[in-house]
């Protein structure tokens, strides 16, 4: 117990004070305070459903820097076919099938054709921004609106958690849903065991009889519907539209939220809630015009903080050992 | 087991004309080869005997271009481990196949792992490793993690992963070259219990002791074919030596007695630390006379390693001095040791000997390009590099003879003749040789052996480190023996058997 608590005192730390200002803050405003929570939430939801990605992605020995592709790609197909049958949930099925299709791209690419992964991930951006870009029609609506807010009923009703946590719509609850079952699945399940042996050194898990290039396919795809699910969480539940460029460099956050998480969901929730809450303190002083005539200073501060952290904190995380590395027999 | 008794007939495993090629090479030759169950089989053959061919070939991991292998009689085709795992075939491998970051029963179970509801059932995992831990002599934590596990515990995970498949044949690729003395002699007692449970073992290996303590049968390898069959009865130690090179090979160098001269190396109270800053060395004396090899014998890492590099210069000295020939060098550069007359033939030829991606050419004269002829006023001079390299490819039999290939490309054996070629080449004083032969081929450690006697007879002093016990009697004049950073033992070769120094090395004492 006292071995965890070393272990953990920095993560145990950051809570207490961020659970401390927060009450302090809550006493004396507490509508502003909410605000930025729950705000906080959603900015997270993109960053975990991302970040989920590249931990399936990484975690089995491939580094996916196309993310940020994949979700570009992802919300604006999602957007697209919503807007023309009228249904979201369709919406969200195309938006996953589009990044899970781009997952089998990259899969393709650096599994079967061994190419360079970095490479491969950047044909994935590029490849999202130009077809978004050229097949995108200004003035398409969602006839459906976005996605529903949802109360869970007596839950709701709690002072600032209750508006932070129970007040929400359905992909960010799933999201918050699935950051446990990919930890349960990396972590407790033979997939888990196969998917983390691949990653580290997939030479012996070939010699156990376990396809290195079939785990791979497989976590590249799954990982491919957890981003397409961040894009379409971006065009049907965020915003309600799409716009170029709309991911803005999201994918990429996701890849250092996945490292200041350590390769571990749980520590993607922790670092994703940190960077959202940047984002939502910043739109906050924004909002409240502090800075008014050189805004982008504020606009900085979530990318300041994902720089501060990655240089300071991350040091000691390791990387699975076999990431990187095309995988064959010989 | 029933179904083991019911084939009695057939030998666990066939291998019948067996044929790979691969690209101009033919690896294997119609080959064939038999185990049998309850029998430890060894097959011996230098590097590139077409061993590793043949066993990927038994594993599934290459597919025979002709020929067939018969599993209890009948014809089988293996696509790969997971064949080899369904027909219970196990297999460690040289280069372990762990995942360190993984616990032992992880690593055990991995890939066939007991689930409760989906999850895995790592409890049961962990007894399952304990019971076969018990079962076969095998003691070790289930909970720990590979990666914090000693080399030789690290084996035993493998074994283990193997017995956990419940194999009835079980391959070994030259499963003693990481293993101290006392870990190899465990090793070896524990494949003799498996074969007495029925287990067909195939133990790979160019060890010739170890094959004539352990085998029940002996097939020998050469250049992709089958040349003998034998058992340990009917053969010695030299007789399979010749049959794997081909030639008959001097086993034990005949060597005329030493005539020292004056005290060239002198090592006084010489204290040194390890990589995380402990004593490694606590005040060690020795010194080496020129015209006489001293040889240090001991278990790894009892200090040996950090006794070579503070030597030549590559670890800080603490206190204590090393004079060559009247003069300090503890304190000065490595380059400065070397160019003061001290040779190197370092314990990782790979990483401290030689720059795999330069050609053999350069590596030639890695320690005296900056010099003339090699350089004039800072300017490199490539033709008189390539007339050295020439002379000497010649002169050390290097392996193909083209002083253009990148060093990379050679053999084990070919590349510690291009190091011992340049070291030998550089008029030195000392020679500080660290495992010189480990990991090559027979005929090269004859090769390299004889030219290190050359050398102590043409008055060089040489400083020889080595784990193999027969290497250090068989060369040495004087005999060193290190335990925990001490010098124990220091006294002319005549007066020590094996006996005597294996006590040492494992106790510190004779008694």
């Amino acid at each position: 117990m006292s071995n965890l608590f070393t272990r953990y005192r920095w993560v145990i730390l950051t809570i207490l004070v961020f659970v401390f200002v927060t009450l302090f803050t809550a006493e004396f405003q507490q509508a502003q305070t909410t605000a930025v929570l729950a705000s906080a939430l959603r900015q997270s939801t993109p960053l975990v459903l991302g970040a989920l990605c590249g931990v399936m992605c990484e975690r089995s020995g491939v580094v996916n820097i196309g993310i940020e592709g994949q979700m570009l790609l992802s919300a604006f197909v999602g957007f697209m076919v919503a807007s023309a049958t009228g249904s979201l949930i369709a919406g969200i099925i195309a938006g996953m099938a589009t990044g899970a299709l781009m997952g089998a791209s990259l899969a393709g690419l650096s599994v079967t054709l061994q190419g360079d992964q970095i490479i491969a991930g950047t044909v994935l951006n590029i490849a999202a921004f130009g077809i978004s870009s050229y097949f995108f029609q200004q003035g398409l609506t969602l006839p459906s609106g976005k996605t529903p807010q949802v109360s869970l009923g007596p839950l709701a009703d709690l002072p600032v958690i209750g508006r932070v946590f129970f007040i929400n719509r359905p992909l960010t609850y799933l999201s918050l849903i699935l950051i446990w079952v990919v930890w349960f699945v990396l972590f407790r399940t033979r997939w888990g065991l196969w998917t983390r042996s691949v990653g580290e050194v997939p030479s012996a898990a070939e010699t156990v009889g376990i396809s290195v290039a079939r785990v791979r396919y497989t976590n590249l795809i799954a990982g491919g519907c957890l981003a397409g699910l961040g894009g379409a969480y971006l065009s049907l539940e965020a915003v309600g539209s799409f716009e170029r460029m709309m991911t803005n460099g999201r994918g990429f956050v996701a890849l250092a939220v996945m490292i200041f998480g350590r390769w571990n969901p749980i520590g993607i929730w922790g670092a994703a809630l940190l960077f959202g809450y940047a984002s939502a303190v910043q739109t906050q002083l924004q909002f409240r015009g502090w800075l008014a005539d050189d805004p982008q200073f504020i606009g900085m501060i979530p990318y300041v903080v994902c720089i501060i952290v990655l240089a300071g904190f991350v040091g000691r995380a390791r990387p699975p050992a076999a990431i990187g590395q095309p995988y064959s027999r010989e | 087991m029933s179904e083991a008794l019911s084939v009695v007939a057939h030998p666990a495993l066939e291998v019948q004309g067996v044929t790979k090629r691969f690209g101009d090479v033919l690896a294997n030759e119609d080959v064939d080869f038999r185990i049998e169950r309850g029998r430890v089989h060894a097959l011996l053959g230098e590097n590139g005997a077409g061993k590793s061919t043949l066993v990927n070939i038994i594993f599934g991991l290459y597919q025979a271009d002709s020929g067939e292998v018969r599993r209890n009689g009948e014809v089988v085709h293996l696509n790969g481990p997971r064949d080899a795992i369904d027909s219970r075939i196990g297999m460690v491998h040289q280069h372990f196949q762990l995942v360190p970051v993984l616990t032992v029963a992880e690593n055990v179970v991995l890939g066939d792992e007991p689930t409760r509801r989906g999850v895995v059932d790592l409890d049961e995992a962990a007894s399952v490793v304990r019971g076969l831990a018990e079962r076969f002599g095998l003691d070790i934590d289930p909970w720990v993690r590979v990666e914090d596990l000693p080399i030789g515990l690290q084996q035993r995970v493998e074994i283990l992963r193997a017995l956990y498949r419940e194999v009835d044949i079980l391959i070994l690729d030259e499963p003693t070259a990481v293993l101290t003395p006392q870990e190899t002699g465990h090793l070896l007692e524990v494949l003799r219990g498996l074969a007495d449970t029925g287990v067909a073992v195939l133990f790979i290996t160019h060890k010739l002791r170890e094959v004539m303590a352990v085998a029940d049968e002996i097939t020998v390898m050469r250049r992709g074919r089958v040349v003998g069959h034998t058992v340990p009865a009917d053969t010695d130690e030299s007789d399979l030596a010749s049959m794997m090179v081909g030639r008959p090979v001097e086993l034990r160098l005949k060597r005329t007695p030493a005539s020292p001269g004056e005290k060239m190396l002198t090592v006084v109270d010489l204290v040194v630390n390890d990589d995380r800053q402990t004593q490694a060395l606590n005040g060690i004396n020795l010194d080496v006379c020129a015209g006489e090899v001293v040889g240090v014998a001991g278990v790894e890492g009892n200090g040996q390693r950090e006794l070579v590099e503070a030597v030549t210069g590559l670890r800080d000295v603490i206190s204590g001095s090393v004079i060559l020939d009247g003069e300090e060098i503890a304190g000065r550069s490595p380059r400065q040791i070397s160019t003061m007359g001290v040779a190197h033939i370092p314990e990782d030829r790979e990483k401290f000997g030689l720059i795999g991606a330069h050609t053999v050419a350069d590596n030639m004269v890695l320690n005296r390009y900056h010099h003339r002829p090699y350089s004039r006023h800072g300017i490199r001079r490539p033709a008189a590099v390539d007339d050295e390299a020439t002379r000497l490819v010649e002169e050390f039999d290097v392996r193909p003879p083209n002083i253009a290939a990148m060093v990379a490309t050679l053999s084990g054996g070919n590349k510690q003749k291009v190091v011992a070629a340049r070291e030998f080449s550089h008029e030195s004083k000392v020679m500080i040789a660290a495992q010189p032969t480990r990991g090559i081929d027979i005929g090269n450690i004859e090769f390299i052996h004889r030219r290190l006697i050359e050398y102590r007879d043409a008055g060089m002093a040489i400083l020889l480190v080595s784990a193999e016990l027969d290497e250090v009697l068989g060369l040495a004049d004087r005999v060193a023996v290190i335990y925990g950073g001490r010098i124990v033992a220091f006294e002319s070769v005549d007066g020590m058997d094996r006996d005597r120094v294996g006590r040492l090395m494992l106790s510190g004492t004779d008694g």
